[in-house]
């Protein structure tokens, strides 16, 4: 790790992925990821990479789709309507079992909405959102530092997997200045071997008989005996990755909470600040803050329902979405309350601190 | 025993699974037969439509990406630049290329991208079953214009290579044929020109081949070949737009 | 000690940068720091603004609503924010561009010509520089030195008189936050 800079969460992760080893960027401009683009438009050609602004969301997130189909690293961003647009490219992706990553630096919806901080694209990133039948990854930041470290764990991820990875940020995220900091540049050697790992399916230079190849990235499988086969291996993939991939953070969860708090993201960030006061006023609360979105952490939330907790707040930046996660979760054990703030508004954590409070005036009747 | 026809190398093994009378087989051989001659088998990538020739994935021997509908030029634009030593090829329909990807060609004519464009005019969509293209001729009828193209409510057929032609960026366009054995030779030489320029990085290439449907139709091929020649000439001429790489060719 | 601001201004004023001068002297005396701009269309007029945070603790929520000390450059800053302010909080503002007031008194304020120093130091553009040490001056929530420092490494060879500009009204700033 480097020194700390004070750096926007869109040049942060832009940073780190270079530093990752992305060498192909493709987008196009929208608010409030713009900086995103800006700082990739100078960056990359200085780590001798492509940037290139494309005609649409359309168009950029197919460039990924042909780049990360010669296996290279390769990623684009957006902004919730873009990412909308960016939907179609994404299943094929998912189908075709390509790794790349796509950042979301959401705002209020629907339709335009407006450019303010919200977490309304949680159902889109989550469960579909394209057609068909498949996952992305989904990873939640909560801090500058986090959505920088993300990058990384993003591009690994989908290499991994062969599957693509969200980052589902936020205008606030993608807008805030905090400290960070950064991993070293991939070696010269590690590039090599990046190069390398995917030339068993991707496409890439070839040679005559024995060793031609005739790879094909595709998403078509007309057979529905061949469709179906694949699907069913897309699923076990993804059980593997139910099973190695959770991450959450738990915040002054202890054994004897009574209430718990499950938010992630901005929506998290805000939450702790009113837990720490509550914690100081006596309130026994802890917040449990899904690091992926998905795969969900459905176990850490049903493992800290010890018997102490009374109720759950979820707080999002929506109508309530991830919710529905929790409940099934919870499984109908203690209730589950909301606290919604929609069109690009952030609550207080005076807010929250006031819900907590009424919902333990009802705890007590 | 000498060989004096064989099948190109920079096809598959599989056969066509193309109608009887189709010219999208002639095209593939084209463009595979100049990948061969030039020594390109190697270093070729090629990204496929979504249309009859969907599944051109499967019967170009070298890798190949399958493309969203309309989005083969964005696929061929991220593929080139992520292997810049490689050579990329988009092969497209009318539907594909002139309705839901006019965007997308464009652009990437306009960025000048290093890649070649084939594309498949035959004034139809063949895989749904007939439907009206951006290229269908007015009057003519099809599953979704019954009474005829009315060019007074619908516009008139988009010609791909004259819009593309207005642009700066693009190195070669030429408009050929594959109604005759003649037309088909000259549209090898178009073929051969565009898969050289690519080899050689020029900029971008386009050659259109005005084809037909005889399923689509409701021809025989022979009656197809003679009603593209009547009617489709004059909207589509057999010509030269464009060659940067001879003087006076721009 | 957590100390949360709201720079505010016209687009152009500088609020934003006022914000990140002491954002990063936080962080590089070790504290955490976060600065959150509004952020749009806003940005072009009105009150364009920014939420600073400086905390030994992390920080939890970037976003500020009660601020321990408001920078108003303008009239709209002091009528959006000032009710806002924490109680024994601070306001400081530019008595160029904010002919009215703020009616409370469990508040400290200064209330300064800001323009009108900048301009005479040399430029309106230190009038940012002018509000950071104002705010250093009354409150030490970082160091002058920090900020010299930090001015120093990009401006030096850059442009060496600007430096002296702007370490005048810094200085010039102090001297208002110390003895108003």
């Amino acid at each position: 790790m480097g020194e700390k800079v004070l750096m926007k969460g869109n040049e942060a992760v832009a940073e780190a992925a270079i530093r990752a080893g992305c060498r192909h960027y493709f987008a196009y401009p929208i608010t409030p990821q713009s900086e995103l683009i800006e700082y990739m438009s100078r960056m990359m050609p200085k780590a001798g990479g492509t940037f290139l602004q494309a005609e649409s969301e359309l168009a950029a997130v197919n460039m990924v789709y042909g780049a990360a189909g010669c296996g290279k690293r390769a990623m684009t961003s957006s902004s919730s309507p873009g990412i909308s647009l960016k939907m179609e490219g994404i299943s094929y992706m998912a189908g075709a079992e390509l790794p790349a990553v796509v950042v979301n630096v959401q705002r209020g919806g629907p339709g335009l909405g407006d450019i303010q901080p919200s977490q309304g694209d949680y159902f889109q990133a989550t469960k579909g959102g394209g057609h068909g039948d498949y996952k992305l990854i989904v990873l939640a930041p909560n801090s500058v530092q986090e959505f920088a470290d993300m990058a990384d764990l993003a591009f690994e991820l989908a290499d991994k997997y062969r599957n693509p990875v969200m980052i589902l940020s936020d205008g606030l995220l993608g807008q805030m200045m905090e400290p960070v900091e950064f991993k070293p540049h991939k070696t010269e050697k590690e590039m090599e071997q990046l190069d390398k790992q995917h030339f068993d399916w991707c496409m890439h230079h070839n040679q005559d008989e024995p060793n031609h190849h005739h790879h094909e990235v595709n998403s078509l499988e007309i057979d529905p005996k061949v469709l179906e086969k694949h699907v069913i291996k897309l699923g076990e993939k993804y059980e593997k990755i139910k099973a190695n991939e959770v991450r959450y953070e738990e915040y002054k969860v202890t054994d004897d909470c009574e209430y718990l708090i499950v938010a992630f993201g901005t929506a998290a960030r805000i939450a702790k600040s009113a837990i720490d006061e509550l914690n100081e006023e006596g309130v026994k609360i802890g917040l449990i803050r899904p690091i992926t979105v998905w795969p969900y952490p459905y176990e850490a939330i049903a493992k800290a329902l010890t018997p102490s907790v009374k109720k759950i707040l979820v707080t999002e930046l929506n109508l309530g979405q991830m919710i529905e996660d929790v409940k099934l979760a919870v499984e109908g054990k203690v209730p589950v309350e909301f606290l919604g703030k929609v069109g690009g508004i952030l609550f207080t954590p005076q807010e929250i601190k006031d819900k907590i409070k009424g919902m333990q005036g009802e705890t007590c009747k | 025993m000498q060989v004096i026809a064989q099948r190109p190398k920079s096809l598959t093994d599989l056969n066509f699974t193309y109608c009887p009378g189709c010219t999208h087989g002639i095209s593939h051989r084209l463009i595979a037969e100049a990948v061969d001659e030039l020594g390109m088998r190697n270093i070729m990538m090629g990204v496929a439509p979504v249309g009859c020739s969907v599944f051109a994935y499967k019967f170009f021997n070298f890798d190949m990406a399958e493309a969203a509908h309309g989005r083969a030029p964005a696929v061929a634009t991220g593929m080139k630049r992520a292997r810049p030593n490689m050579h990329v090829f988009t092969y497209q329909g009318d539907g594909d290329l002139a309705a839901i990807g006019t965007s997308e060609i464009i652009h990437a004519a306009n960025r000048g991208e290093k890649i070649s464009v084939f594309f498949v005019n035959n004034a139809i969509y063949g895989m749904t079953g007939g439907q009206m293209a951006p290229t269908t001729l007015p009057g003519m009828k099809t599953s979704t214009s019954p009474y005829g193209r009315d060019e007074k409510d619908i516009g008139y057929p988009i010609t791909a290579c004259e819009l593309l032609n207005t642009l700066r960026a693009p190195y070669y366009i030429e408009r050929v044929s594959l109604l005759s054995p003649q037309d088909i030779l000259k549209a090898k030489k178009a073929v051969l020109k565009a898969m050289t320029y690519n080899k050689e990085n020029r900029g971008f290439t386009f050659v259109e081949f005005v084809s037909t449907c005889p399923t689509n139709w409701g021809m025989t091929p022979l009656d197809a070949q003679k009603w593209a020649k009547e009617n489709m000439y004059p909207f589509f001429p057999v010509k030269l737009f464009r060659d940067k790489g001879v003087e006076g060719g721009e | 000690m957590k100390t949360e601001l709201i720079c505010s201004g016209f687009g152009g004023q500088g609020a934003l940068t006022i914000g990140k001068f002491l954002a990063k002297a936080g962080m590089q005396e070790g504290q955490n720091v976060s600065w959150l701009p509004s952020y749009g269309p806003e940005m072009r007029g009105g009150t364009a603004n920014v939420s600073t945070v400086i905390s030994d603790k992390p920080i939890a929520s970037p976003l500020v609503t009660h601020p321990d000390i408001l920078v108003a450059l303008n009239q709209p800053s002091v009528d959006k924010f000032g009710p806002e302010i924490k109680p024994g909080g601070l306001m400081i503002a530019n008595t160029d561009m904010c002919p009215h007031k703020l009616e409370r008194d469990d508040i400290d304020v200064i209330y300064a010509p800001m323009s009108t120093i900048a301009k005479e130091i040399g430029s309106l553009m230190v009038l940012n520089m002018v509000a950071i040490g104002v705010v250093i001056g009354r409150t030490g929530l970082v160091k002058y030195e920090t900020i010299e420092a930090d001015l120093s490494t990009f401006l030096k060879k850059k442009n060496p008189d600007l430096l002296e500009g702007n370490l005048k009204a810094i200085k010039k700033g102090i001297e208002i936050g110390k003895n108003n």
